[in-house]
């Protein structure tokens, strides 16, 4: 399977993608620079992590107009794997990828530690790997994660079960206290309605080996890998 | 030359968490009377040409698709020929 990296200014989480898919994986992988305006026939696509354009304005409201943005919604359109990570889901949030917002965290603070995350939906090639309601340990590291929209929106998520990731606690209970950043119904990660597109603010790639205290996030990667083989 | 400004400013049903800790802060020194508080940005552009009614569709454009986002923003657009000023 092939795999483009994309690299925003500021992105900082590019490498960590790049090592687990090219090392841990063994995947065909480039990094693709923002200004580049193909994904040179790449399977999948990861928006990785970061602080693209400083964050100025809006997180991802100006790396959505990178040259390289109407080849990933062609790649959306065509059905192909597109996989936003932290920055990455705000940036598909503002391209219109996805619905809804990432905002500045209720507590205001910049969050940086281990979360637990329940698979909501096991049934998607993101997460075939996993079992319902399996609690995965995965590091977070944002500011503005919170998040937001409107409740026909959330109600649309929930029923057409795009919603993949809820913060939980160690139990697996979505309670107010287990959620890091006040995102609405404790939201972690979410598809487009045709289930290829992904966001999500945890970081699997950062949690794809057992030395870096979890490895919980490679099953997401294999689930891509193992869709692609059916 | 035209100058717009625009204000662009959390929806009051989108919960603020700046505009919460500004209050809060303003309580802390000493100011009982303010009872809430929003935070925005305000954005200065200058423009080309004379023709208002055209740039007012410029920039009613960029401010939808750029300097705000309807699911959490309003904005507000002002403009006025620059030699006025």
């Amino acid at each position: 399977m092939r795999w483009a990296v994309i690299q925003f200014p500021a992105s900082n989480c590019d490498q960590d993608a790049y090592h687990v898919l090219k090392n841990v994986l063994a995947q065909e992988v480039d990094y693709v620079w923002h200004k580049d305006s193909s994904l040179n026939g790449a399977d999948a696509v990861v928006l990785p992590g970061g602080f693209s354009y400083g964050d100025y304005l809006r997180c991802g409201a100006i790396a959505r107009f990178s040259p390289i943005m109407p080849a990933v919604k062609e790649a959306a359109a065509q059905g192909k794997t597109v996989l936003g990570i932290c920055n990455g889901f705000q940036i598909l949030c503002e391209a219109g990828l996805l619905p809804g917002v990432l905002v500045r965290n209720a507590s205001l603070h910049f969050r940086c530690e281990t979360i637990t995350a329940r698979v909501e939906n096991p049934g998607t090639r993101f997460t075939s790997e996993y079992l319902t309601g399996q609690v995965l340990h995965l590091p977070i590291a944002h500011g503005e994660g919170h998040y937001v929209a409107d409740d026909a929106t959330l109600e649309a998520l929930f029923q057409n079960r795009q919603v993949l990731f809820t913060y939980c606690d160690a139990q697996g209970r979505t309670t107010p206290e287990a959620n890091p950043n006040g995102s609405q119904r404790n939201i972690a990660g979410i598809t487009n309605r045709a289930g290829n597109v992904l966001g999500l603010m945890p970081h699997p790639e950062r949690a794809s080996e057992k030395i870096l205290g979890s490895d919980d996030g490679l099953g997401l990667f294999k689930s891509i890998l193992a869709s692609v083989k059916e | 030359m035209i100058r717009a400004q625009v204000i662009v400013r959390p929806r009051k049903s989108i919960f603020d968490p700046q505009g919460d800790a500004v209050c809060r802060a303003i309580q802390h020194l000493g100011v009982s009377a303010v009872k809430q508080a929003h935070v925005g940005k305000c954005i200065e552009l200058e423009l080309e040409g004379d023709n208002l009614d055209q740039a007012r569709a410029q920039l009613e454009t960029i401010c939808r698709d750029l300097l705000s986002n309807p699911v959490i923003e309003d904005y507000v657009l002002t403009l006025q020929s620059g030699d006025k000023k």
